[in-house]
């Protein structure tokens, strides 16, 4: 292939997408090229699969580091001889810090490492949550992974196994954070490094924590425990701000009372008054009145159970498990708690069946008695509208 | 090069470093205290604690496929106007986090001439969740970060403007394995295989374990068969639905296919409590081919729903909330997108979709 005039190669179609105002992948695959020659092998692959409407990839092998069964993704190009600086290509997950926060030293310290080690390109971040190092060959696995273990970085998950935790900003710079998510995470990623590096799982198991039911980081949609922060007394209201609202042009009525999922609110033009005990903290009120609106003060968070994308027996949303746990017993809860779930999954899983599969196979009911957890209505969105009830006839003689 | 010799001995279990070390001065300060948050302008968020500090969030979006070139370009900026603090956010967002108020215009400038938009908070669309594509993956249907530049090259308005009725979330897979939260976006863009996995015989007895493959279907396609006297399998075509899961266990069984390969659209979906519950997202266009590099027709429909929504939709009414109210059929007329026997579920708990009712809208 033909190069340009800065010697990268010739790219045509790419190079469309170097123009428009969003931020250009093109570009930054260009610019990697100043510090590694993949790049300029990965450019000219992906105009291939550009001209062809095809990947070249091929299936990920297993590459990793010395006692990990993860982090590593392997990754091959199935065309090595036109391609040899992508033949190895392996992404290095790289365990994010709770939060996404970061110091420019410390960026620059990932930077340099991945300058002497791999291609120099990365994801910031992957979707599950990891700070991704994308491309690199198998020799350079090991010593990349020591000099980041030297610097207090260690990789994330892949595999059967516990991934990546991951959370919201939460008390670092929320208001509504029910409970502190960058603790939880850190502390349950800290607490799970074996199960994190050596899979041992039917499959993978997520932890997500939001902290307020607004869920920014999707715990509800994507994690097998999704933990998300909610609160159980009243609302707090400032009647200032609530009339300062008012006065700014907020229609009270309109955009808030009557969107309330429960119709909680009443608004009279002074007052707002609330029906708290009918208040489902959906979260709507708060987020369009932060100044005079707050959760209560009894925080904690609702535990739920199972979310997943489609493969293999369709998509799942999370389900309420624990309707509310206090926020300074929810780490010692989730660990009881896991423990259970885990000994069932592993015993009872098969092959590459998320929690939640496993769940809708078995059972809520048959599920919560593995676990020992009693049925409350908060579970369930309605009671059961079949009577096809599998009665347990054998324990116990007449009621 | 190993860096690793007997007198330091090897680290493994380390974990992330705590974010502790991280966090700016402020939020250690003010950390669990912030009492409540303004917008100063799209993109600019300020955080007011208890104690009266202010803390100035500027967010601009990046391409998520980043070098370590503009890393440390993010770096130098942070050193420059936020005493080097800086934060990711769940959509490949970059955040500098400003004790300086002052600071705020010059670093917006200069986020812009280096091209990295300014916006993405409350009623705007936020930066595309997306996946690796033809970049770095082996099951992909069509590539992710060139739909995701097109896409957004096309309602970069719409990120650094807040002037929906709601926020807007867009996300794209690029294969059913959906790694990111495509079932539950208003909008996401879905690449799909369409052809039955095409069995490499010589290569599968060696490399698969014909059992763990067999159950690896969801349908229950895959039997097992002899091919040339070697233990070998067959997929009965009828019954595949192409979601690849064979494939990602077993190496011999490819599925991607030039002419097959392309993109569904799909719409409504959410993750937030606010108001209504989280929803998945609903199939709005089964197949789009792929169309490199700026796949038009993509931009156009999802462009389509994005100003249909913005014109009809109620404030604060999410994408999914709005066509709840007004019906499917009224959506499928506003957009003009055809509805078909592909929009009908038929998998399981499929009648749940069906209208059991006489509530009709004329």
């Amino acid at each position: 292939m033909a190069e340009d005039g800065n010697g990268r190669p010739k790219t045509e179609l790419l190079d469309e997408l170097e123009k428009g105002p969003w931020p250009s992948f093109v570009k930054e695959i260009k610019s990697a090229c100043q510090t590694s020659e993949a790049p300029k092998d990965l450019l000219r692959q992906l105009e291939l699969s550009y001209e062809e409407r095809k990947g070249h990839w091929k299936h990920g092998g297993l590459v990793g580091v010395l006692g990990y069964g993860g982090g590593v993704i392997g990754r091959y190009s199935d065309l090595p001889e036109e391609f040899p600086k992508i033949a190895h290509f392996h992404t290095m997950r790289v365990n994010h810090p709770a939060g996404w926060f970061y110091t420019s030293d410390a960026l620059r310290t990932i930077c340099d490492i991945w300058e002497r080690h791999g291609s120099g390109l990365t994801n910031v971040h992957g979707s599950t949550g990891d700070l991704i190092l994308l491309g690199t060959t198998t020799d350079q696995l090991e010593p990349t992974f020591q000099e980041l273990a030297k610097q207090g970085f260690d990789l994330g998950g892949s595999g059967s196994c516990v991934r990546t935790p991951s959370c919201c900003v939460g008390k670092a710079r929320c208001e509504w954070a029910c409970y502190d998510t960058m603790k939880l995470c850190y502390d349950l990623t800290m607490n799970y490094q074996d199960e994190l590096h050596r899979p041992a799982f039917p499959y993978k198991f997520k932890f997500k924590c939001s902290g307020c039911a607004n869920d920014c980081v999707a715990a509800v949609a994507r994690a097998d425990l999704s933990v998300i922060g909610t609160w159980k007394d009243d609302i707090q209201v400032n009647e200032t701000e609530v009339s300062k609202y008012a006065a700014g042009g907020l229609d009270i009525q309109k955009e808030v009372c009557d969107l309330c999922p429960t119709k909680c609110m009443k608004w009279d033009g002074k007052i707002l008054a609330i029906r708290n005990r009918e208040c489902v903290h959906c979260m709507h009120c708060i987020n369009v009145m932060p100044k005079a609106l707050a959760p209560g003060k009894e925080r904690g968070a609702v535990l739920l159970i199972g979310a997943k994308a489609p493969i293999m027996q369709g998509a799942l949303l999370s389900s309420v498990l624990i309707p509310f746990v206090p926020a300074e017993e929810l780490e010692e809860t989730i660990k009881e708690l896991v423990s259970r779930i885990w000994e069932f999954w592993q015993e009872y899983g098969n092959n590459r069946e998320r929690v939640g599969e496993l769940i809708q196979r078995v059972g809520m009911p048959a599920f919560l008695d593995a676990i020992g957890l009693d049925p409350v209505p908060e579970m369930v969105s309605a009671p059961r509208d079949n009577p096809y009830i599998f009665f347990q006839t054998n324990q116990g003689g007449e009621q | 090069m190993s860096t690793t010799t007997a007198a330091q001995p090897r680290l493994t279990d380390v974990g992330p470093p705590s974010y502790d070390r991280f966090l700016p001065p402020i939020v250690k300060k003010n950390y669990g205290q912030w009492k409540y948050h303004e917008n100063l302008a799209p993109g600019v968020l300020c955080h007011v604690a208890e104690s009266g500090d202010r803390l100035y969030t500027v967010r601009a979006a990046t391409s998520r496929l980043t070098s370590i070139q503009t890393i440390r370009f993010f770096a130098a900026l942070a050193d420059k106007y936020s005493g080097g603090y800086l934060r990711f956010t769940s959509r490949n967002n970059i955040e500098f986090l400003l004790t300086d108020k002052a600071n705020i215009e010059p670093l917006k400038k200069e986020l812009a001439a280096a091209g990295f938009p300014v916006g993405g908070t409350n009623n705007a669309i936020s930066n595309i969740v997306h996946t690796q594509g033809w970049v770095h993956c082996h099951s992909a249907a069509t590539d992710a970060s060139g739909i995701v530049k097109a896409v957004m090259d096309a309602l970069c308005d719409r990120f650094t403007h807040e002037n929906l009725p709601a926020k807007l979330r867009i996300a794209l897979a690029c294969c059913l394995n959906m790694c990111g939260a495509v079932h539950c976006s208003d909008i996401a863009i879905l690449g799909v295989h369409r052809r039955a996995p095409k069995i490499n015989h010589e290569t599968l007895p060696r490399v698969c374990e014909i059992p763990t493959l067999i159950s690896s279907c969801p349908t229950g396609a895959i039997r097992p068969a002899t091919f040339e006297g070697k233990p070998s399998v067959e997929v009965i075509e009828e019954q595949c639905m192409y979601c690849g899961n064979c494939y990602t266990v077993c190496p011999a069984m490819p599925l991607a296919d030039a002419e097959n390969d392309g993109l569904s659209i799909w719409v409504g979906g959410k993750v937030s409590n606010a108001r209504s519950a989280p929803k998945f997202s609903k199939l709005a266009i089964p197949f789009i081919p792929n169309h490199p590099p700026r796949w038009p027709e993509v931009v156009e429909a999802v462009t389509k729903i994005v100003e249909v929504y913005a014109a009809n939709a109620h404030k604060h009414e999410r994408m999914g909330e709005w066509i709840e109210r007004i019906g499917w059929p009224r959506f499928f007329q506003l957009t003009g997108f055809e509805f078909t026997r592909y929009h009908i579920d038929d998998f399981k708990h499929a009648g749940l979709t069906y209208a059991r009712t006489a509530q009709i809208r004329y």
